[in-house]
C-alpha cells in the first residue's frame, strides 16, 4: 500500500492502494468516479478509456503509480460539467448511444482524436476509434457524430 | 406523508390487485394523489393487436400524479440499449398529454401489479402498443371530467393539453395535479378513445431520449455502477470445465492480499445447473481479483472433460439422414422430390457464438434479514430475478426486492439471472452486501451461449425452376434442455426450428425435421433466438434455388415464390426499390437480398460487396428495410437495425466460441473479436409503417436476413457459394 497523489479533472486526491491497482478501478471504486467503464481488463475493448495529460489512455491496464505522474487524468465526468461539450452535443444531436456502456470510452477517444486532428477524414476516424468496441453497433454513428463534433468545434 | 392519498381508480372483478404497502415503500413521493394502470400482460397478442382489452383491465400503477403536478411514469421494461426507456412510457404519455421532457420515468421492480416485466423476444413495444395508450387516455378522460366538473362546463368543451386542462371557450386551465384527487373518485372509462395517427406528438417522432444526455456525460447509472453502505467486492474463480467440483482449496496466499477478507465455496445456479465456484471477498474489486488469482483449488471435472467441438460438430454432421421429428409436413414431399427433374441439396453450418454484452456480468446484493433480499441488477427483467431467487434460495418472491438499472447491453444474456444467484449466496456467507464483478474472462468462457445450428436442405424443382419439394432438416442441441430437465427433443423441436415452416414462400410438399443432439454446455436466447442461425441456411438456399432455375435472386423471390400479396412481397419489393436492384453494379461487384420472418417480426437486407480479387471482399453498402406496421421512434428503429446488422455480420465472420476437453476456448476480445468500427459499412434503414394490422417487433428482426444476404452477395461477385459461418471476409 501506498499513499499516491493523483490530479484528476484538476482536482487533487490522495488515494492509499496498492500501487499496482490500475487506475480504472482506483477512479471507480476509490474515488467515485464511475462514468469510466470496466469492459475487458486486458486494453481491448477501450470503455475505459481516460485521457493522460490529454492523450487517451485505457484505464484497465495502468497502474495508478503511473497514473501518479500525469498533471491532469480527464475522466468522462471532467469533459463538461453541463453536458455542452462539442463532442457530446453531436453525440446528443445525432442520438448515438444505444445501451450506452462503451461511449464514455468512446467519446474520451473522440475528444482526444480531435484535439490532435480537427477535421479528421473517415479514414482518421476508423484509425483512432478502431479500439473502442461497441456491441450495440453504433459505429456509423459515431463516425457521423464525430464529424459534427468537428464543425461544431469550427 | 400524512398528505398521502393513492386511489384506486379502475374498478375491476380484482379490487385487491394493487398492493399499497409495497408500492409506497417502492415509492417516495411526498403526495402521491393518482396512480393507475392497465396490466401489460394481461390479454393475449391477438387481442392486443386487435386493440380489445376491455376484459382485461387491472389494477397496476403506471402513471403517478402528484399534487405538486410531478408526474411519473413507471415503465416495466428494462433499456438494454433498445430503447423502452423512452418507447414504453412514451405510449402513456403520448395519450395522456404529456411532453415526455416533463415526466420522470422509474423502471419498475418486479411488482406483482405490473406483470410480466421483462425485455426479450422484441415485445416491448409491440405487446403494449394498444394497452398502455389505453392506460394514458382513460388518465385523460377522468382528468378531463374533473375539470369539467370543476368549471360546471360540458366536458365536450374541455382538452388536455401539456399536463394541463383547457376550457376551450373560456381560456381557463387547470394542472393534472389540481385535478388529480378528484379524477381519481371517477369511474374509469373502460373504452377510452385513443387519438388518431395523425394527432401524434411523441409517436412516429424523432424524438430525443431521454437516456442520451445521461449516457454521454458517464452520469447513466448500470448494475456495475451500484454502491450500498457497508458492500464488499467479490471475485469468483469458477468451474474450468462446465460441470466441474470443487474438491478443496487451498486460500492461504488469497488471504495474504492486503484488502482480502474472506474466501467462501458457492454455487451459481443456471437453470438446472449448478456450477461450483470459489468466491474471494475483499474491500475492493482489484484486491478481490488478486485473491482469486492467489487461489489453488482442485478440480474433480467429473470425465466432463472430454467434450471437443470438433468432435461435438462432426457428430451433428453424422446425423445428415437420420430422420428427424417431423415438425411441417404438407403434400407429399418424398414422391415429388423423387419426381423432380432438378434437384438440389446442401448442408449448412453455423458457429456457436457469445452474448458478450459491455457491461460484463455483475451484481449487489444485501440480505436485509434471515430471508430478505434487496438486489440491484443489470437483468433484463426484475420478474426474472425475483423468481429465480426464490427458487434457488427458497425464499418467497415478495422477500426479494430488485431494482434495475440500465443494462449495458444484453441480447438475451440478461434473461438468466445465474449471477443473481451467485452474489446472493456470497452475500450470504459474508453476512454483508456484495458486489460481485465477473471479468470478462467469466463472461466469455461460463455462458450460456447462443446454439449452433446445422441443417440439410433439400429442393425439388420443375423443368422450368418452379419449387416442387422442399425440405428443411435443423440438426442442433436446444436451449431448453440445457437449462430444464423436462424439456426433450419433443419439447425443443418447434423452437430450435423457428420460421423455417412459415416463411410465405409458396413451396408445396413441404417436409420439415429437427434432430436433436445433447450437448453439456449452458445453451441461451441470443437477440433472434434460433432464426439467428437457421434464417442463414434458409435463405442461401432459396438463393441456391434461383441460381439453379437460372433467375434473378429477387425476382425468383417475388414472381415464383411469392404470387400472393403479403408483408414478406411488400417487404422485399420495398428493398427492390430503395436499393436500386436493377441497377448494374460496378465490375466485381455483387448484391444479396434475404428477408426472415419470424415471432419477432419481420426485416430484410440488400447488401452489395465488392471483389476485392484474391484478397477477399469488401461491403461497400448495406441496404436495411423492416416492416412494422406501426413506429414509436423512427430514429431508434434505425439504431436497432444498424445494430442488428452489426451483431450479425460479428456472428457471420468472427470465430465464435469453441470447447476443447471441455473447456472454453475463448477469453476475452482478442480470441473472441467482435466487429470494429472501421469493418461496418453504413447500413440505410427504411421502416415500412403504413398502420398494417399487425404491430411487428423491432429489437430483434434486423438480425437474422443480414448473414444470408451477405453470403448471397459473395456469391454473386464471386461464384463462391458459402454454406458455413463463421466466413473471413478477407479470405472468401
Amino acid at each position: 500500500m501506498a499513499s499516491i497523489k493523483l490530479t484528476i479533472n484538476n482536482k487533487p486526491y490522495t488515494v492509499d492502494v496498492d500501487p499496482q491497482m490500475p487506475l480504472l478501478w482506483v477512479l471507480r471504486d476509490v474515488v467515485g468516479l464511475k462514468g469510466t467503464k470496466f469492459g475487458c481488463g486486458m486494453s481491448l475493448c477501450g470503455a475505459c478509456t481516460v485521457h493522460f495529460d490529454g492523450v487517451a489512455m485505457r484505464s484497465c491496464t495502468l497502474p495508478v503509480a503511473a497514473a501518479a505522474g500525469a498533471k491532469n487524468i480527464t475522466t468522462i465526468e471532467g469533459i463538461s460539467e453541463h453536458i455542452d461539450h462539442a463532442v457530446q452535443k453531436a453525440w446528443i444531436e445525432l442520438q448515438v448511444p444505444q445501451c450506452g456502456y462503451c461511449q464514455s470510452g468512446q467519446i474520451m477517444s473522440a475528444v482526444s482524436l480531435l484535439q490532435t486532428n480537427p477535421k479528421p477524414t473517415d479514414a482518421d476516424i476508423d484509425a483512432a476509434m478502431m479500439g473502442n468496441l461497441c456491441r450495440c453497433g453504433t459505429y456509423s454513428r459515431i463516425r457521423k457524430a464525430i464529424h459534427r463534433a468537428a464543425e461544431l468545434m469550427g | 406523508m400524512s398528505e398521502l392519498l393513492i386511489s384506486e381508480i379502475f374498478k375491476t372483478n380484482r379490487p385487491s390487485a394493487i398492493n399499497r404497502r409495497n408500492f409506497l415503500k417502492l415509492s417516495s413521493f411526498s403526495s402521491v394523489a393518482l396512480v393507475l394502470g392497465v396490466s401489460a400482460q394481461a390479454g393475449s397478442s391477438r387481442l392486443m393487436a386487435a386493440g380489445n382489452l376491455a376484459d382485461s383491465y387491472n389494477l397496476t400503477p403506471y402513471i403517478i400524479i402528484e399534487k405538486t403536478g410531478k408526474i411519473t411514469l413507471m415503465n416495466p421494461k428494462p433499456d438494454m440499449g433498445q430503447g423502452t426507456f423512452q418507447s414504453v412510457p412514451a405510449l402513456i404519455a403520448e395519450e395522456l398529454e404529456l411532453s415526455l421532457d416533463a415526466v420522470t420515468i422509474l423502471q419498475t421492480g418486479g411488482e406483482a401489479e405490473y406483470g410480466r416485466q421483462v425485455s426479450g423476444g422484441s415485445t416491448s413495444v409491440r405487446l403494449n402498443y394498444f394497452s398502455l395508450r389505453k392506460v394514458g387516455a382513460s388518465a385523460k378522460e377522468m382528468l378531463l371530467t374533473a375539470a369539467a366538473a370543476e368549471w360546471k362546463v360540458p366536458v365536450g368543451e374541455c382538452y388536455a393539453e401539456n399536463a394541463k386542462v383547457y376550457h376551450k371557450p373560456s381560456g381557463k386551465s387547470i394542472g393534472y395535479g389540481d385535478l388529480a384527487e378528484a379524477a381519481s373518485k371517477l369511474t374509469v372509462p373502460q373504452d377510452p378513445k385513443l387519438k388518431e395517427a395523425k394527432d401524434f406528438k411523441i409517436l412516429g417522432k424523432n424524438y430525443p431520449r431521454p437516456d442520451v444526455p445521461l449516457k454521454v456525460s458517464g452520469r447513466a447509472v448500470y448494475g456495475i455502477d451500484v454502491e450500498v453502505p457497508g458492500m464488499v467486492y467479490a471475485s469468483v474463480e469458477h468451474n474450468p470445465v462446465f460441470g466441474a467440483k470443487v474438491i478443496s482449496y487451498d486460500d492461504s496466499d488469497a488471504l495474504k492480499i492486503k484488502g482480502v477478507l474472506k474466501t467462501t465455496k458457492i454455487q451459481r445456479s443456471l437453470g438446472k445447473n449448478k456450477y461450483d465456484g470459489i468466491a474471494v471477498v475483499a474491500d475492493n474489486f482489484w484486491a478481490a481479483h488478486q485473491g482469486r488469482l492467489a487461489l489453488k483449488i482442485k478440480w474433480d471435472y467429473q470425465d466432463l472433460d472430454h467434450f471437443n467441438s470438433k468432435d461435438y460438430e462432426q457428430s451433428l454432421r453424422d446425423l445428415k439422414d437420420k430422420e428427424g421429428k417431423v415438425v411441417h409436413t404438407d403434400g407429399d414431399f418424398e414422391k415429388s422430390y423423387s419426381d423432380a427433374p432438378v434437384k438440389l441439396e446442401a448442408f449448412y453450418e453455423t458457429p456457436i457464438v457469445s452474448h458478450s454484452p459491455m457491461e460484463p456480468m455483475n451484481c449487489v446484493v444485501q440480505w436485509t434479514g434471515p430471508d430478505t433480499v434487496e438486489v440491484w441488477a443489470s437483468a433484463q427483467g426484475p420478474d426474472l430475478v425475483k423468481g429465480e431467487l426464490s427458487r434457488t434460495l427458497g425464499i418467497p418472491r415478495d422477500h426479494i426486492k430488485v431494482h434495475i438499472l440500465f443494462n449495458g447491453g444484453a441480447f438475451g444474456r440478461r434473461l438468466y439471472p445465474d449471477f443473481a444467484t451467485e452474489a446472493a449466496n456470497i452475500s450470504k456467507a459474508v453476512g454483508k452486501p456484495v458486489k460481485l464483478v465477473w471479468t470478462r474472462e467469466d463472461d466469455t468462457q461460463l455462458g450460456p451461449f447462443r446454439p449452433l445450428t446445422f441443417s440439410l436442405l433439400k429442393a425439388g424443382l420443375s423443368a422450368d425452376g418452379k419449387p416442387v419439394a422442399f425440405q428443411h432438416k435443423v440438426i442442433s442441441p436446444s436451449i431448453g434442455a440445457t437449462m430444464d430437465e423436462k424439456r426433450n427433443e419433443t419439447g425443443e423441436s418447434s423452437s430450435m426450428t423457428e420460421g423455417i415452416s412459415s416463411q410465405l414462400y409458396e413451396l408445396p410438399n413441404m417436409k420439415n425435421e429437427y434432430v436433436f443432439s445433447e450437448i453439456p454446455v449452458p445453451l441461451a436466447a441470443w437477440r433472434s433466438v434460433t432464426s439467428s442461425t437457421v434464417a442463414f441456411a434458409m435463405e442461401c438456399f432459396i438463393d441456391e434455388m434461383a441460381v439453379k432455375a437460372g433467375k434473378d435472386p429477387m425476382s425468383y423471390r417475388l414472381e415464383i415464390l411469392l404470387t400472393k400479396d403479403s408483408d414478406t412481397k411488400k417487404l422485399l419489393t420495398k428493398l427492390k426499390e430503395v436499393s436500386h436492384w436493377d441497377k448494374p453494379l460496378p465490375k466485381g461487384w455483387g448484391r444479396g437480398v434475404a428477408q426472415y420472418e419470424f415471432f419477432a417480426g419481420l426485416a430484410g437486407y440488400v447488401v452489395e460487396v465488392s471483389d476485392n480479387k484474391g484478397g477477399g471482399v469488401k461491403i461497400e453498402k448495406v441496404y436495411a428495410v423492416i416492416d412494422l406496421g406501426t413506429v414509436v421512434n423512427p430514429d431508434m428503429v434505425a439504431l436497432q437495425m444498424e445494430g442488428g446488422a452489426t451483431m450479425a455480420l460479428t456472428a457471420a465472420t468472427k470465430n465464435g466460441i469453441s470447447f476443447k476437453n471441455g473447456q472454453t476456448e475463448q477469453t476475452n476480445f482478442h480470441n473472441n473479436p467482435i466487429v470494429r468500427i472501421n469493418e461496418m459499412p453504413e447500413v440505410e434503414v427504411h421502416i415500412i409503417a403504413d398502420g398494417g394490422p399487425t404491430i411487428k417487433g423491432v429489437g430483434e428482426p434486423g438480425v437474422p436476413p443480414f448473414a444470408p444476404a451477405l453470403a448471397n452477395a459473395i456469391y454473386a461477385a464471386t461464384g463462391k457459394r458459402i454454406r458455413k459461418m463463421p466466413f473471413d471476409l478477407n479470405k472468401v
